[in-house]
């Protein structure tokens, strides 16, 4: 069970990307994170396993605080989230095979890594990755010839290789076109139910939350203004979400009037989160 | 014409100095300044043409290249005492560059690595290979030690250097993703940046070596062994038949490398 209370992320800039969001990830649910661009999701994300370092409140994962670990203890407790990410970050060169027995690093000695050794149990592990993603008989090309779907399978097998006590997918269909959007989407609740393990994911495109998602958080300008299920996700609160809009019984925090279109500036987003 | 149109306006040419006045100051603080450097080195006429002569005296003496079988022992001793040096300091010099380049990437080194990493390839550039050869001389003795270690102290600066800008150009993502798996600081190199930078290592490598060679052969002047001691030796015993030999041997074998390198190179890309 993931846990996370009052995270906050001020970056040097000044800019406040989280001011405050909890949020608790348990089972097996596929929790869906939506809000326009530069609302915070990504950094949201990567504060919990501290590829961005938040400035304040606390992560929980089974009830191991992961925000006040250091070193090895840090690494152990990453071994346990599994990552996707938006532009895949597959090491290019390196074949499939490779890039999956990558997600088992935290398990080998770096001399092993060295020599891109890995056990038997990992490489046989691989390969039923490879073929429960759909990707058997590609474990010797290298991972940019791959198309983009097959890319993120390759990401989505490497972090189930790590076995992980949940998924952390950030933005996972952006770069794919929307079959291949929805083949990625099956995957990753399929591999939800049958590993058991609550998958956390930012997404764009809300029709795919509403359509996948158990449960849907809302977040806009750094905080939390939606949670609920997709039914619960009607008008008001896509108004709330999207273009700031006060819910008539007043129990949002009342936000200057903007007229964010929802689809513009995926490169400011893009710059935060390298940012 | 101008009487007509008094208010005709008119152009010139903007100048990098202030204005015209100061930029014909400089053209003849300059010229004032070559003249003067001319009278200082007392070189008369009659000097240039007594010079001339005895030019035309060593390269007339340079022909027909000498290319008796003694002295072909002799330019293949050099020669391949100078190829052997140039490969050994371009492997040292690289096993060495390879973790210093890491310490001077600004991307991944913690900022008191990152000045080390600077400093040792600032201390490498700042001398030239000949500085560090004669030195090497006086410490390890004369031969082929002495300019191993020349050659093998510049590499790390040429080599180190450009690789550490390679490093900070990598698409940090893949970096990102193996430290996401739980990996160590090493291993997130070994499989988030080595990939991304191999071809590179491999193109900076052989260009190196090129180098070396062309190195090698000059280092030997000092004393530190190869060809450019058998070089120096043919000098000065007048001997400028062998000297021309020797001459050509090293276009040749520098044209040989420059080949393989642009080969290799264009191979990796």
């Amino acid at each position: 069970m993931l846990s996370v209370t009052d995270l906050q992320k001020t970056y040097p800039s000044g800019d406040e990307a989280l001011k405050g969001v909890s949020l608790d990830v348990t089972g097996n649910e596929t929790v869906a994170m939506i809000g326009p661009s530069g609302a915070g999701k990504s950094t949201f994300i990567r504060c919990i396993n501290r590829l961005t370092e938040p400035t304040g409140g606390t992560v929980e994962l089974d009830g191991l605080e992961i925000t006040g670990l250091s070193g090895k203890e840090l690494r152990n407790a990453r071994r346990d989230m599994g990552m996707i990410f938006q532009e895949y970050n597959l090491i290019e060169r390196l074949t499939v095979m490779e890039n999956v027995l990558s997600g088992r690093l935290g398990y080998v000695s770096t001399w092993d890594a060295f020599r891109r050794k890995f056990s038997g149990e990992d490489i046989e592990r691989a390969y039923e990755v490879l073929d429960r993603v759909g990707l058997e008989g590609h474990e010797n090309n290298r991972a940019d010839e791959l198309s983009g779907g097959q890319r993120q399978r390759v990401g989505i097998a490497r972090a189930i290789l790590q076995r992980p006590k949940i998924l952390l997918v950030d933005e996972p269909t952006s770069s794919l076109d929307p079959e291949t959007s929805r083949a990625v989407m099956d995957l990753l609740t399929e591999i939800a139910a049958e590993d058991d393990i609550p998958v956390l994911i930012n997404i764009h495109e809300v029709d795919l939350a509403e359509e996948y998602a158990d449960r849907i958080v809302g977040l806009r300008d750094g905080e939390k203004v939606f949670e609920g299920t997709p039914a619960d996700l009607d008008e008001t609160a896509r108004g709330q979400i999207y273009r700031g809009e006060e819910i008539p019984d007043d129990t949002a925090v009342k936000r200057p009037s903007d007229d964010d279109d929802p689809t513009e500036s995926t490169t400011q987003e893009g710059a935060m989160r390298r940012g | 014409m101008a009487t007509e149109q008094p208010d005709r306006r008119t152009w010139q040419r903007p100048t990098a100095f202030y204005n015209h006045y100061v930029k014909w100051a400089v053209y003849a603080i300059i010229t004032v300044f070559l003249l003067w450097s001319v009278w200082d080195m007392r070189i008369s006429p009659a000097r240039v043409v007594q010079g001339w002569g005895s030019a035309v005296g060593l390269i007339t003496g340079m022909f027909p290249p000498e290319f008796t079988a003694f002295k072909m022992d002799l330019l293949i001793e050099g020669m391949i005492e100078s190829v052997a040096m140039s490969v050994v300091a371009t492997i040292i010099g690289v096993i060495i560059s390879i973790p210093v380049a890491f310490m001077a990437a600004e991307n991944i080194a913690p900022e008191p690595v990152y000045w080390v990493g600077r400093g040792i390839i600032t201390v490498s550039r700042a001398f030239h290979e000949l500085i560090i050869a004669i030195i090497a001389v006086k410490a390890v003795g004369i031969g082929a030690l002495a300019g191993v270690i020349a050659l093998s102290y510049k590499t790390i600066g040429f080599f180190a250097k450009l690789l550490a800008e390679e490093i900070e150009d990598i698409d940090s993502g893949q970096m990102e993703a193996t430290e996401a798996t739980g990996a160590n600081r090493i291993q997130t190199m070994l499989f988030g940046v080595v990939p991304q930078v191999m071809p590179r290592i491999v193109g900076l490598t052989i260009y190196r070596w090129d180098i070396n060679i062309r190195h090698s052969t000059i280092v030997g002047i000092v004393g530190a062994g190869g060809i450019g001691s058998t070089l120096i030796n043919s000098f000065d015993k007048y001997d400028y038949d062998f000297f021309m030999t020797i001459v050509l041997a090293i276009v040749a074998v520098v044209i040989v490398g420059e080949l393989v390198s642009t080969y290799v190179r264009g191979r990796i890309q």
